[in-house]
């Protein structure tokens, strides 16, 4: 029993089409609480269309979506609204609400759910959740459009952590970051997923997120998950595309990157 | 279910503790934030009783001791470390947003900056006719670089797709002019005027102002919001790198469809506003529709055709090149293009509705009365 309680999202036999095209067939995924889950897959793969099943902005044809244990595509609104204030999603372009400013963003959901705050402490609150995403903290007064996009991502981060969720969507969240900033950011999610014993739902395909801080990657492919695990289970599988994306000249490259990485702290 | 966060204060003969107890998170924290400021002084706050903290949790105990200068305790792990975390971002300052300066300076400061941008906006609608023109000298001496199927493709847009509203508009205007005219007219016994009324008002003014409103919220808009979304996706970079000038592949197209359509819809709307006049007298004066026809042709002198069909080349490519200087302007956000696009609509029917002041003044001037 203990074991069915630790899987937070529970995907089966998922079907999503947009007219004849049919992105997913029978699609299953299981997520566990704590761990930081990578999908990966081809470009027109459906990983946001999966994501966006999850959540619910998007109403699959057939199958069903557990998320907590709750039915996600039965239940009343009231009670959809309960598990959507335990999640937060990050979207690809981060989604800011460009009329608000970026400490008024994170209200939000604050705003929205809870009514307990004044305003300063609202305005104290923006203020470490926008520190603690790795942003200056001279970003809260400004508006999303004067904003770069990596400063973007962190806001929409900030947003997406601030009702202290305890499963997060991250959609690319390093694509469009240079590789410094890329690190920091998969750094940062590491850290906050450990400290606030977050569950991830990464999507990415940047490999080198993959080995720094996935616990185990889902790999899309015909219209399915064809495997789930870590990265050196997946490297032990034949599938071409699972050799072509890990061995290709970029997995190598990162393979030799997250070893460098881990050598100094394994001696 | 998770417990609700709460506190004890316990005294022992060597210190005071302020003893939490249950979960410290988000959705449990209830009234805490509020009961906290009013807990008499303690030595050290103790969290080993804690179940659950969150980054919200850990803030308020954060806020609370550095407002006491008292130490916590009973943190451990990740709890401890999640903490450290939250306390040194929190100990950051606070930047609020710029200070406000009261509401007389705050007019005075509005006031100003609304008149700068219009002398701006101005100074930039004749920069980019300007351009506007030059780009049209430039595709008239090389015409290879003239865009057929686009310009085709405008001409549609803004002149047969507008055919419908543009005719039943002025149908209905055809009629209240008919109609209000055949009212006051009848006081003095003249209703026969009725027609002249309708024939040359609709010929001289209302047909092609009527029209130009029409196509400065039909296309006028358009042109801003296609242009604005095109700046805003990098479309209008990505030619210009290429070598496309959007003068030339954006403007030139969409200024001449509005100068070669509107003298037409105009023309066509004073017609079908005639033809609604027209109704109006048989219906409700007995003017046979011959006799109408008739009367029309000997009041309406061809000068008020005439006045009519020159105005609205002008008013159209007012219309255009507003709507594209707006949307050349827009940067930033989505929320811009609205804002342009609306700016577009207002600045060419106010442009247009000027302009017709200034033609009326003129075409009395010539003696075109």
């Amino acid at each position: 029993m203990s074991d069915e309680d630790d899987i937070i999202i529970r995907v089966r036999g998922l079907k999503n089409s947009f007219g004849n095209q049919v992105v997913h067939e029978d699609l299953d995924l299981d997520v566990r609480r704590g761990e930081i889950l990578g999908v990966v897959g081809g470009s027109g793969t459906g990983k946001s269309v999966l994501m966006r099943s999850i959540i619910g902005l998007q109403a699959p044809n057939a199958g069903s979506v557990e998320v907590f244990g709750h039915d996600m595509l039965a239940g009343t609104p009231g009670e959809q609204t309960e598990i959507r204030k335990r999640w937060g999603v990050l979207f690809q372009g981060g989604a800011l609400f460009s009329t608000l400013t970026v400490a008024e963003n994170v209200q939000v959901p604050l705003r929205e759910f809870y009514r307990g705050f004044n305003q300063q402490q609202l305005d104290e609150i923006a203020s470490y959740k926008v520190v603690m995403t790795g942003l200056p903290s001279d970003a809260g007064p400004k508006y999303p459009a004067e904003l770069s996009g990596g400063m973007r991502k962190r806001a929409g981060l900030a947003r997406a952590l601030a009702l202290d969720p305890e499963l997060l969507f991250l959609d690319e969240p390093t694509a469009g970051l240079d590789p410094i900033g890329a690190a920091a950011f998969d750094e940062q999610t590491r850290s906050l997923q450990r400290t606030l014993g977050l569950t991830v739902f990464l999507i990415t395909h940047d490999l080198d997120t993959l080995h720094a801080i996935c616990d185990r990657v889902a790999v899309l492919a015909d219209k399915h998950v064809i495997a789930v695990g870590t990265i050196n289970e997946l490297l032990a599988l034949d599938h071409p595309w699972i050799q072509e994306y890990f061995n290709g000249p970029r997995g190598r490259a990162a393979i030799a990157g997250s070893d460098r990485a881990q050598a100094p702290a394994g001696a | 279910m998770t417990a609700m966060a709460d506190f004890q204060r316990v005294e022992s003969d060597s210190e005071t503790l302020l003893r939490f107890t249950g979960d410290l998170s988000l959705a449990s924290i209830g009234d805490l934030p509020e009961r906290l400021p009013g807990v008499a002084p303690v030595d050290r706050i103790d969290l080993a009783g804690v179940d659950r903290i969150d980054t919200v949790g850990a803030w308020m105990i954060h806020r609370f001791a550095t407002a006491r200068d008292v130490p916590v305790s009973g943190l451990e792990g990740d709890e401890a470390q999640l903490y450290e975390q939250v306390a040194r971002a929190a100990d950051q300052p606070v930047v609020a947003p710029a200070p406000d300066y009261g509401l007389f300076l705050r007019i005075v400061a509005e006031t100003g900056e609304a008149v700068i941008s219009a002398f701006r906006t101005l100074h930039g609608l004749l920069g980019f006719m300007g351009a506007t023109v030059i780009a049209f000298w430039n595709v008239f001496t090389r015409p290879r670089r003239f865009r057929l199927n686009a310009t085709v493709q405008r001409f549609e847009v803004v002149g047969v797709s507008a055919l419908g509203i543009i005719g039943l508009m002025s149908f209905l205007i055809g009629i209240v002019i008919a109609q209000q005219g055949a009212v006051q007219l009848k006081q003095f016994g003249a209703e026969v005027y009725t027609i002249n009324l309708v024939g040359r008002i609709t010929l001289r003014e209302l047909g092609v102002l009527m029209t130009a409103i029409m196509v400065a919220g039909r296309s006028g808009s358009a042109f801003a919001a296609q242009i604005g979304t095109m700046k805003l996706t990098e479309e209008i970079d990505a030619m210009r790198t290429i070598g496309v000038s959007p003068m030339e592949a954006l403007v030139v197209p969409r200024t001449l469809a509005a100068i070669v359509m509107m003298p037409l819809l105009g023309f066509y709307a004073s017609l079908i506003a005639i033809i609604g006049g027209g109704l109006l007298c048989w219906i409700s004066l007995d003017v046979p529709p011959i006799t109408f026809v008739q009367r029309i042709r000997e009041v309406v002198p061809l000068t008020d055709l005439w006045v009519g069909l020159i105005k609205a080349p002008v008013f159209g490519a007012i219309i255009a090149i507003a709507g594209c200087f707006q949307g050349m302007l827009v940067e930033g956000d989505a929320e811009q293009v609205g804002a342009r696009t609306t700016a577009a609509v207002v600045q060419a029917i106010f442009l247009v509705i000027v302009l017709d002041a200034f033609f009326a003044v003129f075409f009395s001037g010539v003696g075109w009365i």
